[in-house]
């Protein structure tokens, strides 16, 4: 569920437009008043005040904030104000410039959309980059990674709940099998994660349990510094359980753990609007500490009260 | 008409593809019992002389001639369906069928990005699965990711082409192809397959394009033996080469049934997509205008309909 608070009387795009603009006329900028506004706008409203801006002023409200903001808070405040199926194009198409065997993100965007929202994603890819997603995620990875991501950034999973158990109990047999051989890249076991529809793979993940005794995660942990296994792991754990995955990922990225510093950012920013409430409940149950704490104490400033604003702190 | 001319008439009605219900009616359904036998003892192909005094049916023609009388409504069905909801049933007939990976490889390559997408959505509204986990399910060869690949791609449609990276493409499958040599495992060389499923079309026409001033062959003359990778590019470069090289095969006579529904599928789905330029180019390679050939091979409503669809947009 969503943790954004949008307020009950909203002012006219105009007005917010109108804001906006003063926060950044004159010395300096008015961050406050950008938080206030834009930490509050859904994705319909903010398109709408990205829309009415560029017609107003003759200037794209993102090459506004560029110009005018810095470091954490501009980053945080750009990916937010972009629509949710660009932002997620954005942050792939960064993912593939960039790209590590340490790097899950696009992995993350794959599994952790809907695929409805994944397809949207892709053709924001198509619009913005001029190439598709699986295109240049093919281009820049490399041997089992390349096996694996590109197969689920092309995905298009059956969005149903229909479940067959026969064939979950014989999927689960199947990855056991490959897991105890240590065939970690093998084409069947890619292939169950790539191609079959969550309630499956949730319905085959419980077999495995049943049948076998550990989570297969558990499974999976045989080389804690194998950067493959530790992607497959991510890869379960966003297909079937994302707060869970999200609330390490913001865990490990607060207490500098890990090499994914921009995972606070980049969570907030996508999942605001989506499941943010859950990966708080997720995060309180993990660390005994509210999330709006940890970040309070991890982070300062416009950023801070940013990052506050959009997980709903203070809000009831 | 005379008895001779009838007699040939009745036959070419119950052979080639559909079957001509007006000959039918007017030759078979005034004969007398008398003429019916001398047809039965005349047509060896229709039927055997049964050891017990009798001319029967020969199984196998019946089992044809249900083909036939149900080519037209088959047509009728698909022609009238919703695209997507055609491309879905296709897949999943090339899986069960088979596999036939030609079908597969021809629905995914050429049918633009939304088309496919369309394609997509259908299969899990009739199917209850997504198109690709059955494709990896059902193709156990090393042609697997090649065709998964291929059903599940989304390619960019718009006109941008970086045409270094096209050329140095090009370059590369020059050498690949020249290093597996006749090997067959050409298909499993990942940068080959990567290129083909993820590049733009435009791209892959631009690569196609270099590689024939890098081999002085064209890349698809280049993939003889490597079946599934050759006709994956003339889908995606030249799908209209393609598709009248299909129909030229499959409008043979005594062909088998799975070729010979190439010409139903071909036809019905490609009537209002590029029809005139298959008819072109049918001509051009053949001879033989497209209209003419099916008149030839083919009989009454089955005939009329499929001429009509090839006449649309003329």
């Amino acid at each position: 569920m969503s943790s954004l608070s949008v307020p009950a009387h909203v002012p006219s795009v105009a007005e917010d437009c109108e804001q906006l603009h003063k926060a950044f006329t004159g010395w300096g900028t008015n961050e406050g008043l950008i938080i206030s506004i834009l930490g509050h706008r859904n994705a319909a409203q903010r398109k709408s005040i990205r829309q009415v801006y560029a017609e107003t002023y003759g200037e794209d409200l993102l090459k506004a904030l560029d110009k005018e903001l810095t470091n954490d808070f501009e980053r945080i405040v750009l990916l937010w104000t972009l629509e949710p199926s660009e932002r997620d194009a954005y942050l792939a198409n960064e993912a593939t410039k960039r790209w590590t065997s340490s790097n899950q993100v696009l992995m993350e965007i794959a599994c952790t959309r809907s695929p409805k929202e994944l397809l949207l994603a892709r053709e924001a890819y198509h619009a913005r980059f001029k190439r598709s997603l699986e295109e240049d995620a093919a281009y820049h990875t490399h041997g089992d990674f390349r096996k694996l991501l590109v197969p689920l950034v092309s995905s298009y999973r059956y969005g149903g709940d229909d479940v067959n158990l026969t064939l979950a109990k014989s999927e689960a047999k199947l990855l056991h099998e490959k897991i105890s051989k240590k065939a970690y890249n093998d084409d069947d076991l890619i292939r169950i994660l790539a191609t079959r529809s969550k309630a499956q793979i949730n319905a085959t993940l419980n077999q495995y349990k049943n049948e076998f005794g550990n989570d297969i995660n558990k499974d999976l942990k045989a080389d804690p510094k194998d950067e493959f296994l530790a992607i497959l792991r991510g890869t379960i754990k966003c297909l079937v359980c994302p707060e869970k995955y999200f609330e390490k990922a913001i865990r490990l990225a607060i207490n500098r753990q890990g090499t994914d510093e921009g995972a606070l950012t980049r969570v907030v920013a996508t999942q605001a609007e989506f499941n943010m409430k859950i990966i708080k409940d997720e995060y309180q149950k993990r660390n005994s500490v509210p999330l709006d704490r940890a970040i309070a104490k991890d982070t300062t400033g416009d950023y801070e009260k940013m990052l506050l604003a959009l997980i709903g702190h203070g809000e009831a | 008409m005379a008895a001779s001319d009838e007699l040939g008439a009745l036959t070419k009605a119950f052979s080639g593809f559909g079957v001509d219900e007006k000959s039918l009616i007017s030759i078979l359904g005034k004969w007398h019992p008398e003429q019916r036998q001398t047809f039965r003892k005349g047509t060896r192909d229709f039927f055997i002389q049964d050891e017990r005094q009798f001319e029967r049916w020969d199984d196998r023609h019946v089992i044809q001639l249900q083909h036939e009388f149900l080519r037209f409504k088959h047509a009728i069905v698909l022609w009238t369906m919703h695209q997507w909801e055609r491309d879905a049933r296709l897949l999943k007939e090339a899986l069960y069928k088979g596999p036939q990976h030609n079908v597969l490889i021809e629905v995914a390559c050429t049918r633009s990005s939304e088309e496919l997408l369309g394609a997509r959505r259908a299969y899990h509204s009739l199917f209850d699965h997504s198109v690709e986990e059955d494709v990896a399910f059902g193709i156990h060869g090393p042609e697997r990711k090649l065709l998964v690949a291929l059903v599940s791609s989304y390619r960019y449609e718009g006109p941008k082409v970086n045409e270094e990276t096209a050329k140095s493409e090009a370059k590369f499958l020059f050498s690949a192809i020249k290093e597996a040599a006749g090997n067959k495992n050409l298909i499993e060389n990942e940068e080959v397959v990567r290129i083909l499923v993820t590049r733009s079309k435009l791209h892959l026409i631009s690569v196609y394009k270099h590689y024939k001033e890098i081999s002085c062959n064209y890349l698809d003359e280049d993939l003889d033996g490597h079946l599934y990778l050759q006709e994956t590019v003339q889908c995606l470069c030249k799908p209209q080469t393609y598709f009248s090289k299909v129909l030229d095969a499959s409008m043979i006579p005594n062909v088998d049934e799975i070729k010979k529904e190439a010409v139903t599928r071909i036809i019905v789905t490609r009537a209002d997509v590029d029809m005139k330029q298959i008819k072109e180019e049918y001509n051009h390679k053949y001879g033989v205008s497209l209209p003419n050939k099916i008149e030839d091979v083919a009989n009454g409503n089955y005939r009329d309909f499929l001429l009509t669809l090839v006449a649309r947009g003329d």
